[in-house]
């Protein structure tokens, strides 16, 4: 890349950081909401389906996102899984 | 009917004492009889931003601890005839306040007062629920920040939990102003929208406060906001929110600058 397209050529798009913001906070909170000695189910629930598909493949912690929209009544949790091909 | 209005949000520098002086002002205009009342005990700043610094005699340790009458220590504002303020001391420990003085200073308050608004201290110790001990309705500042969300989330425990209100088994009603908000930068993807907030929170939304740098000017000159330039962005969402606590049904939006050629047309003070 020569130094003129550096400085005047086309930004490459940033990533927005607001979401990764909203996301860890709605599993941070989900945690620290919970009354003394009631059960991270947030927690239990990740760390099941990351020993369960461990099983089967070799991914890390890491490649498993849990994503969680908390609303009055219901509260639900999305799971992607970087799967290794 | 007075109402207790505790103004907290756990974590410093989000603009507690700020929204306290511009709120309190605010109601002022509105009408309302209104006292601000300092509780960060040793680091008392609401008597700056009100501009009243050099007129602190008494405070609220020496009335709840019978060393002076409570009008003895209120300080009327020079702008505005129904604004008073009850500053915190600036010398004593926090632990100089006793819960039984505090409960009947708010009580001789609420005689005289429409609105009581009580400006808390950081943290989530002993200063800040004494702040929120009496209240009734709670302010809760937050940036759109991770750091201020997670504390404000904190503090909305302490409030379900550790007032008065609570403890007899009823609810403080609470409402969430968002202060420093930049809406280029939430378009842009980089702040947290207003709705991120507030689904991560759950509180009903009271206002949204732009970033302005009305702000550090009007406490700079030891004026409120809503006094300083009224017809700024920050002051006509103080006033909205103002308004909402009245129990005025007034539409949400997000104030923006006016444009300077329009502002000097009606009234030069709005840019």
């Amino acid at each position: 890349m020569s130094l003129f397209s550096r400085w005047f050529g086309p930004r490459p798009p940033k990533e927005e950081t607001a979401p990764v913001a909203r996301e860890r906070l709605q599993v941070l909170l989900a945690h620290e909401r919970r009354k003394p000695g009631e059960p991270n189910l947030l927690g239990l629930i990740r760390d099941d389906i990351i020993a369960a598909i461990t099983r089967h493949v070799h991914v890390g912690p890491e490649a498993v996102k849990v994503k969680v929209d908390r609303r009055k009544t219901v509260s639900t949790m999305r799971i992607s899984l970087d799967l290794p091909t | 009917m007075s109402k207790v209005i505790v103004v907290t949000s756990g974590k410093g520098g989000v603009g507690k004492t700020t929204t306290t002086a511009a709120l309190g002002a605010a109601l002022a205009l509105q009408g309302k009889s209104v006292v601000v009342v300092d509780f960060d005990i040793g680091l008392r700043n609401l008597d700056l931003v009100m501009g009243a610094e050099r007129r602190v005699v008494y405070d609220l340790i020496s009335v709840t601890q019978n060393q002076a009458k409570l009008h003895q220590a209120l300080i009327r504002d020079k702008r505005m005839e129904n604004l008073w303020l009850l500053p915190a001391s600036q010398t004593r420990d926090k632990d100089a306040l006793s819960e039984k003085g505090l409960t009947k200073l708010m009580k001789e308050l609420r005689g005289q007062f429409d609105f009581i608004v009580c400006d808390s201290p950081a943290g989530i110790e002993r200063g800040a629920l004494m702040a929120m001990r009496h209240a009734d309705e709670a302010v809760i500042v937050t940036n759109p920040e991770v750091s201020s969300v997670r504390d404000s989330d904190r503090i909305i425990g302490l409030l379900d939990s550790r007032t008065e209100v609570a403890e007899k088994g009823g609810r403080v009603e609470k409402h969430l102003l968002i202060t420093r908000y930049d809406e280029a930068r939430a378009g842009r993807g980089d702040m947290m929208k207003i709705d991120d907030v507030l689904d991560i929170l759950l509180v009903p939304l009271l206002g949204v406060i732009p970033e302005s740098e009305q702000v550090l000017r009007a406490s700079n000159l030891g004026q409120p906001v809503t006094l300083a330039s009224p017809l700024s962005a920050p002051s006509r969402a103080y006033t909205d929110a103002a308004r909402r606590l009245m129990g005025e049904a007034v539409t949400m939006n997000v104030p923006r600058e006016r444009h300077k050629l329009i502002a000097k047309i009606f009234g030069g003070r709005a840019a």
